[in-house]
């Protein structure tokens, strides 16, 4: 009884600023009086319009899910590539002196390149389409992912290795049963910046053209001048990327029990 | 026939012969280890005792493979030692378990790697969870357990893997006094019931009088041993006791003698 009384006080204790926000909103708006920013009733009222219809019963009426798959679909196609393609690498860089020499120098002169630069190029690689979306979510969330894993290998203890030489553990099967459980909480980490970046870069993706998303919405509204529809996007991506980060915090919770300070 | 004298007989298991060892730290060299020589016989408890810097631990570290000598050679049953094997396992002061594993997970890694089938694994790694009196805490993971449990664990782990020497750096050294002496008798069990060899680097003179068949005087630069001698004391040992005291007292002299020394000629 406690516990769940603790829960909830939890829980209303995480809402408090939210709801100032919106009646902070509510006042700068009634106050100043602006036709530009629309009130928190009128954004709530397109969000539902947006998810069931009925209110404008225009272009964008129930088409919510529509949106919200396909940017789900070039969010997660981008990040998961980059995890594909990330940790491995960062385990590679980490572990092999040689792909180290090789590889790390030209990762960190790209690196420093904002992303949102690449945006001209992936539309000459790609043409105008989801492929464009999808490369510019790799790459954001590609560098933190590579970056972390790298680090957790390279900070692996030294005494760990001799531990299991001694005990009979060698060659592939040290990679395997020290090198990875090892560096597992940098890579988490590397895995929940990279998610984060993806969720931010999915607008910027969104912008190259492509008709539907959830990026491609707040830039019609921007068009339109429909600032109601830009507010309701932006919610939408954010809770999607606040639920999908509660998710990846407990399997970092789950896989990471053994170690404490890792969990979140 | 003392227990020691039981002991002296046996052949060598370890021969270590003009060892010497130099590192070169930022293009400096330094002298760590210098015409070393130690015989160690099968089944004896030996205390490797001295200052810091003094090169005991390296020389434990050439012992378990971890590092080669620079000169002269190290010989398990008169083959050269080339690199870390089961037959010889470390425990360190820092217990090194690996946090991903619980303990029974960490006790069966050695037997894993060998290919120990699941249901012969888990009764081997219930048999020396249980030796080291942690059934109760199979399941749990290192960061749960207290330092001295940890250190039970790190033992357990290189005797369920059949070691036959067992290398310890300090080992109780990061524990407080009362798990300490608890953690001195419990190991004392274990050698005496499984007849391992074993090594063990102390910096405290009543530890290695309380433990050992015979204790290794070692001084630092470069690193030499200066004293082997056996400690003639029958077990079991009582700390309190007067002869105890005396012997403790010699081997202090002994250690601190040549301390001394080496400040005057530092002076």
């Amino acid at each position: 009884m406690i516990w769940a009384s603790s829960r909830l006080v939890d829980a209303a204790k995480t809402l408090v600023v939210p709801v100032l926000f919106v009646l902070a909103w509510q006042a700068a708006v009634k106050l100043s009086g602006t036709r530009l920013i629309p009130a928190p009733r009128e954004v709530g009222l397109m969000l539902w319009d947006l998810t069931f219809g009925g209110v404008y019963d225009d272009a964008f009426s129930k088409t919510i899910q529509v949106h919200f798959w396909a940017s789900v679909t070039r969010v997660y196609s981008g990040f998961f590539l980059a995890a594909a393609v990330g940790v491995p690498l960062g385990l590679l860089i980490g572990r092999v002196k040689l792909i180290r020499e090789l590889v790390d120098p030209t990762l960190q002169l790209l690196r420093p390149v904002p992303v949102t630069a690449w945006l001209p190029l992936s539309m000459i690689f790609f043409g105008l389409g989801p492929n464009a979306a999808i490369f510019l979510v790799f790459l954001g969330a590609f560098y933190p992912i590579v970056l972390n894993t790298t680090f957790g290998v390279r900070s692996v203890d030294a005494k760990l290795f001799e531990a299991a030489t001694m005990l009979g553990c060698r060659g592939s099967s040290l990679f395997r049963q020290v090198v990875l459980p090892a560096s597992l909480p940098s890579i988490f980490n590397g895995l929940r910046l990279g998610h984060g970046f993806s969720w931010i870069l999915i607008v910027v993706g969104e912008m190259t053209g492509v008709p539907e998303g959830l990026g491609a919405i707040i830039m019609d509204g921007r068009m339109l001048s429909r600032a109601d529809l830009v507010i309701a996007g932006m919610i939408v991506i954010g809770l999607a990327g606040f639920v999908t980060d509660r998710v990846i915090v407990a399997i970092n919770n789950r896989l990471l029990a053994w170690s404490p300070q890792h969990r979140v | 026939m003392s227990e020691s004298d039981v002991h002296r007989s046996a052949k060598p298991i370890l021969a270590i012969k003009d060892v010497g060892k130099r590192f070169s730290i930022g293009g400096q060299t330094v002298e760590a280890l210098r015409e070393v020589n130690l015989t160690i016989g099968k089944g004896e408890f030996v205390c490797l005792i001295g200052a810091s810097g003094c090169g005991k631990s390296t020389l434990l570290r050439i012992i378990a493979g971890f590092e080669t000598a620079s000169s002269g050679s190290a010989e398990m049953y008169g083959a050269p030692i080339a690199g870390p094997g089961p037959e010889r396992g470390m425990v360190f002061q820092d217990f090194a378990l690996f946090p991903w594993l619980s303990v029974k997970q960490n006790i069966g890694f050695g037997p894993r790697q060998n290919g120990m089938p699941g249901e012969k694994l888990d009764a081997l790694a219930a048999r020396y969870t249980d030796m080291v009196g942690l059934t109760k805490f199979a399941d749990y993971y290192p960061s749960q357990l207290s330092g001295g449990m940890k250190q039970r664990v790190a033992i357990a782990r290189v005797l369920a893997n059949d070691c036959e020497v067992l290398l310890m750096d300090e080992p109780f050294g990061a524990l407080d006094a009362l798990t300490r002496e608890k953690l001195q008798q419990e190991l004392l069990e274990i050698w005496e019931r499984t007849k391992v060899t074993v090594i063990f680097v102390t910096h405290s003179v009543e530890e290695a009088v309380l433990l050992s068949d015979r204790v290794v005087v070692m001084t630092a630069g470069p690193g030499r041993i200066e004293y082997d001698g056996r400690v003639p004391l029958a077990r079991p040992r009582d700390v309190s006791a007067i002869d105890f005291n005396q012997v403790r007292r010699d081997m202090s002299q002994r250690l601190s003698s040549h301390v001394t020394r080496n400040m005057a000629a530092a002076a």
